[in-house]
């Protein structure tokens, strides 16, 4: 008791000085470790060129306004295809077994399938049944793919939403004269909604990344710009470029996440 | 209401309601008749069936077999609108289960607008008038969490009774809250039944129930055992299984 207290009564900066010297002391390790390896000026040039940056970060910028437009229309549209699904998953009564079993097929197959493959499927598959302008684009088609992957995990994630919340929140609104649709929507999918924001902006992190998978179809997104320019130039600094408009939305949309969820807990508690 | 006009009017009937969950018979054959501005108190021990008792009452739980007459319509007959009889009757659970995204105006108001299609002034005023009646105005705009469990409770009875219910249903309303906040909610309850509501109470206030109710019904394993006034029912019961009861309440101190 007296042991610990004392221990607890040590002054507050040491331990800021004790976090500041070790963090320091192992980036510096690190680094000192990579930029002594063999190969590093080889590879500082190809990889880490300031001259190849300034080349190529506006071409892949260019690209990357793409990769925005798709990932945009892939969020709404996937936020509200898995709501649909979630909620024929949730609908009781033999008369709607058939629309369960499509959603439980469609589920289970759009998780499966590996969304590169989905996207060669439809970005290249669709456009070959010889449609008009504008629906033989691939892009189109491959943004459709990556909505009916991301739809999938997202309807599986309001369900278990939806089923977290307490079955007496169900008994309180029906009791009190809501359908059980009124009740879904007034009482039990806001509560969902906000339970299941962390695991949201997983998958809307995973739609971000799928847009670089458009690449393979070939239009001009960040990742083909960049795929482009090493090709052309010799030098990879252009991924370089690419990695951090990626990670110029994800990180801002963590972040995101994680205000969402303390708003709510300081609103509510 | 037409309810006002025939004061004897049986507003609740149950006729050999049976009700089971799996294999676990709850209910098995209960009769009971509620007439309108009366308070019925259910008493018993826990399991013997009181709150399936109120919920089937409310078609929460549908029934098995047997009847349930609310203000003559029979809501086990078929193609009874569950919803429509659900807003003509409120019930107050345990556990309050108030919407905790919603704040306590919201909470109160959601029903009548969604449900009574009133618009959203009407309603709020309607619900500042049962906030004020039960002092809880100045609630309005927090949240159910930032409430006691007694607070709680009271917003859950003036959240039913925005349905102008013709009938209340209170099931052990009590039971989940600390001894010092019961008699906050007990004085709503006993508010509303001078006000000539009709109120079921499932309860394990007996001192409360003795003093608040018209008719007391005791329940053992899915049956009604024993039933009549208060005065005589706490005072000289018949049956050996209510009289068992009563004395382990009084061993207890609860009465």
């Amino acid at each position: 008791m007296t042991g610990r207290s004392t221990r607890r009564h040590a002054p507050a900066w040491r331990g800021g000085v004790i976090a500041a010297t070790s963090t320091v002391a192992v980036f510096a390790a690190i680094i000192f470790g990579i930029t002594s390896t063999p190969g590093w000026s080889k590879f500082h040039e190809s990889f880490l060129s300031g001259f190849h940056f300034r080349k190529s970060f506006p071409l892949v910028l260019k690209g990357f306004a793409l990769n925005v437009r798709v990932f945009v229309v892939a969020f709404v549209l996937c936020l509200v295809l898995g709501m649909i699904v979630a909620v024929i998953r949730m609908i009781p009564g033999p008369a709607f077994f058939p629309f369960r079993l499509i959603a439980i097929i469609y589920t289970d197959v759009f998780r499966a399938v590996p969304s590169i493959v989905l996207i060669y499927l439809f970005g290249f598959g669709v456009p070959g049944l010889g449609l008009d302008r504008p629906w033989n684009n691939p892009v189109i088609w491959g943004t459709v793919a990556i909505v009916l992957n991301s739809a999938a995990y997202v309807a599986e994630v309001f369900r278990s939403g939806i089923r977290s919340i307490h079955p007496s929140q169900m008994a309180a609104a029906r009791s009190l004269g809501l359908s059980r649709v009124q009740a879904l929507r007034f009482v039990i999918v806001p509560q969902a909604i906000r339970r299941v924001i962390p695991p949201l902006i997983n998958d809307f992190i995973a739609v971000v990344q799928s847009t670089a998978l458009l690449s393979t179809l070939g239009p001009l997104e960040a990742l083909r710009r960049a795929q482009n320019y090493a090709s052309f130039r010799f030098n990879f600094t252009a991924y370089l470029g690419a990695t951090l408009l990626f990670l110029a939305v994800t990180i801002p949309l963590a972040r995101l996440g994680d205000t969402l969820v303390a708003r709510q807990e300081r609103r509510s508690r | 209401m037409s309810s006002a006009e025939q004061g004897d009017l049986q507003l609740i009937e149950l006729r050999d309601v049976f009700k089971s969950f799996g294999k676990n018979q709850v209910l098995k054959g209960v009769d009971l008749t509620v007439r309108a501005h009366s308070v019925v108190g259910l008493i018993g021990p826990s399991g013997s069936g009181k709150s399936t008792l109120l919920r089937c009452i409310n078609l929460l739980e549908p029934v098995d077999s047997g009847s349930v007459f609310v203000g003559g319509v029979e809501l086990t007959a078929g193609g009874v609108d569950a919803d429509d009889v659900r807003k003509r009757i409120g019930i107050v659970f345990q556990s309050f289960n108030l919407f905790p995204h919603l704040s306590i105006l919201d909470n109160i108001t959601l029903a009548p607008r969604r449900v009574r299609g009133l618009g959203r002034r009407a309603a709020e005023e309607a619900a500042y008038v049962l906030l004020d009646r039960f002092g809880l105005r100045d609630k309005a705009s927090s949240f159910p969490d930032r409430l006691s469990g007694g607070q709680q409770q009271r917003v859950a009875i003036i959240r039913a009774l925005a349905m102008e219910p013709e009938v209340m249903l209170f099931d052990e309303v009590t039971s989940a809250l600390d001894p010092e906040l019961v008699g906050e909610v007990l004085s709503a309850v006993r508010e509303l039944a001078a006000l000539g509501m009709t109120l079921v109470l499932a309860t394990h206030e007996m001192g409360f129930c003795r003093d608040v109710a018209d008719q007391v019904a005791f329940l053992k394993d899915g049956r009604i055992v024993e039933q009549g006034t208060p005065a005589k029912l706490f005072t000289d019961p018949q049956h050996p299984d209510t009289q068992l009861f009563l004395r382990r309440v009084i061993e207890a101190g609860r009465l």
